[in-house]
């Protein structure tokens, strides 16, 4: 072994241990039953939690979405602005990332919960009063917590972040010069906006896409403190296995095992979309 | 033929009451070839992106054919740009990049197809098309700027130091393509640049800049043999520039010695600068010349020797291609006509002494090399 190579020895070591050898056990136990067999029998299994596949995708998709449609203006507008502003902004949105992800996530349940922040609002306005008289009803809560609308807001919240950078740090780049050229080539705002900032940005939306959806595909933290029990996603599902009273780590694996398979054909799939950009997808 | 087809009136351009430019007046006429030339900093570049519409002027007016265009937006204008690092975009080929003012235009495809590939044939690029521009050499890139923007058959074509990026050679060579460009596509070519060679060469007109303000316009044989002041003589090529008196028309007198010249309208005893160039310098024996010095310095420059000859504590440079030695006797001869007198200015006693001599030549390679940074400080 020559010598430069063995400054990437500990992080070899580190690889193998905590990354390889785990990977290489999820497929044993994916493909074994308890009794130590070779058997397809775990993937057989998994045709009853196809909802909570389904689930898992669509919540993870519509929380990319929304992560899009604010994070993209948002990065637009930011890098108008000038450096000092900039910096400002960055930092406000770095800022919710300094605190725990599981305290943020609780502030959120205690905000939505039906005596939490929002409704005791609400209730103090006298809006739930005005409510019940007017269509004769009987309502002291608006139910946001433990529904499938409060997962996506965890996610939007939670993940926002991973989407803003990359645009931000892409759209920011775009060489000023070009703008100018498009204009003085009759190209107006919008159209400059269309045929130059969109397409240079795309590498920026991509990895964005990725880095929110991969996170929010698995996550389980942000489906148990704000789904509730009913709303259950991958992540869950994957936990019980090993930690709740369903203990079944082959199933478990099984399970992991086709989420990253389908997290990787998403990125393969992001991957050939943005081929021929300038940088392909993180990761 | 020389119609004027834009005029800069009145033109001020300042940021936080930091003047760029002070008041230019600038007319240009139809199917010239106009160089903007100066120092970096000297409010050349801000000129052309006024033109081009990127800067609205702090007062003054913008007229093309007549018409005030001050409000008029870039992509309204019927100007195209070549920028300083030609900004093609990265994401489509050379075809798409060329045919973009096209599309927006809305031309039909068939038409853009053919208007294409005439204009990448005009600049040599044929085959090229389906490059991506990441892919060619700087020469190559700059072909595609120029095809992209003459596409447009613009009425006026801005060029902003087209040539900084490149090596020696293929300068020369886009030079003289440019030049030919400009001539065969008939149209208003407005350059800018800092480099007094490159400016001779091309220019119908040579406007030099400095400080915010117009220093000279003329030709480039008139600009080079009859400066209107230190800073444009020392600009344009090499100069020695003495404290002169007029004594009466056509006699001046410099070094105690009167010579005489072909200048006149001077008021009697009119203190003046006095420029003559290196090259203009006739070097004969001691005792022959009307002045006498000592060598002291030569260096070889290919052609001739820059020879360094001190005249009783002045420096003078003179061009020769005869071989002289350090610490030689010399005589020099100046004949009337290689005289040339300016008034005084502001610029008077700043340039034009080669006391420090190779300090100045440094000097002047580092501010060329700080160009592409420094005038972009300018916009």
């Amino acid at each position: 072994m020559r010598r430069r190579y063995l400054a990437a020895v500990p992080h070899v070591i580190w690889l193998s241990v905590f990354v390889v050898a785990p990977l290489i056990l999820v497929v044993v136990y994916a493909f074994t039953g308890s009794g130590g067999g070779f058997t397809l029998e775990n993937f057989e299994n998994m045709g009853s939690y196809t909802s909570v596949f389904g689930r898992s995708l669509w919540l993870a998709f519509i929380a990319t979405i929304i992560c899009l449609l604010i994070g993209y203006p948002l990065s637009y507008v930011l890098s108008k602005e000038g450096p000092g502003m900039q910096r400002i902004f960055i930092m406000l949105i770095m800022l919710p990332m300094w605190i725990n992800f599981l305290l943020r996530t609780y502030a959120w349940m205690s905000i939505l919960e039906n005596t939490g922040l929002i409704n005791r609002l609400l209730a103090s306005l006298g809006v739930f009063d005005l409510i019940n008289r007017i269509f004769d009803t009987n309502i002291s809560y608006i139910p946001m917590i433990n529904t499938q609308g409060a997962v996506v807001l965890g996610m939007v919240y939670n993940y926002l972040p991973f989407m803003v950078l990359p645009i931000y740090s892409v759209i920011v780049k775009i060489d000023s010069s070009l703008i100018e050229a498009a204009h003085d080539l009759g190209a107006g705002s919008m159209t400059v906006f269309r045929r130059i900032i969109f397409p240079l940005s795309l590498p920026g939306v991509l990895s964005g896409i990725t880095m929110v959806f991969v996170p929010a595909v698995s996550t389980f933290i942000i489906s148990r403190l704000l789904g509730g029990g009913t709303n259950i996603l991958l992540g869950d599902l994957i936990e019980m296995q090993f930690l709740g009273n369903a203990y079944n780590p082959h199933l478990g694996s099984a399970i992991s095992l086709l989420m990253m398979i389908i997290i990787m054909i998403c990125m393969f799939v992001m991957n050939r979309f943005g081929e021929g950009e300038e940088q392909a997808v993180l990761m | 033929m020389s119609k004027e087809i834009i005029r800069l009136k009145d033109c001020t351009v300042a940021f936080d009451d930091e003047v760029i430019l002070d008041k230019i007046n600038l007319y240009f006429n139809d199917k010239e070839f106009l160089t903007l030339l100066g120092p970096s900093g000297c409010g050349k570049t801000t000129t052309l992106r006024i033109i081009g519409g990127f800067i609205k002027p702090t007062s003054g007016d913008v007229l093309f054919n007549g018409v005030r265009i001050n409000d008029v937006p870039p992509h309204k204008r019927k100007v195209n740009t070549i920028f300083q690092k030609y900004a093609l975009f990265p994401h489509l080929d050379v075809f798409e990049n060329v045919a973009f003012g096209l599309r927006i235009a809305k031309v039909k495809e068939a038409e853009i197809r053919e208007r294409v590939m005439e204009m990448l044939e005009i600049v040599s690029l044929k085959g090229f098309q389906h490059r991506k521009v990441a892919s060619l050499s700087g020469g190559q890139q700059q072909r595609v700027a120029i095809a992209r923007a003459l596409v447009n058959r613009p009425k006026v074509l801005l060029l902003d130091e087209p040539l900084g990026a490149l090596d020696m050679r293929l300068r020369k060579d886009m030079q003289s393509e440019l030049k030919r460009i400009q001539q065969a596509m008939d149209i208003t070519f407005i350059y800018v640049t800092h480099d007094q060679e490159e400016a001779l060469a091309m220019s119908d007109t040579v406007v030099v800049m400095d400080r915010g303000k117009i220093q000279q316009i003329g030709t480039p044989e008139k600009i080079y043999n009859e400066p209107k002041n230190a800073f444009v003589a020392d600009f344009i090529g090499e100069s020695n520039i003495l404290d002169g008196i007029m004594h009466e028309d056509f006699v001046v007198e410099f070094f105690g010695r009167k010579f005489k010249c072909l200048d006149s309208g001077f008021t009697t005893r009119e203190a003046v600068d006095v420029v003559i160039r290196p090259e203009d310098i006739d070097i004969v024996e001691p005792q022959k010349g009307r002045l006498s010095g000592t060598v002291t310095s030569v260096t070889f420059k290919g052609v001739h020797y820059d020879v360094i000859v001190d005249f009783k504590g002045f420096k003078w440079l003179i061009q020769t291609t005869q071989l002289h030695h350090e610490g030689q006797e010399i005589g020099i001869n100046i004949a009337p006509d290689r005289i040339h007198i300016m008034r005084k200015s502001e610029y008077s006693g700043m340039f034009g002494d080669y006391s420090s001599y190779s300090a100045e030549y440094d000097e002047i390679a580092e501010d060329y090399g700080d160009e592409t940074e420094g005038s972009e400080d300018e916009t």
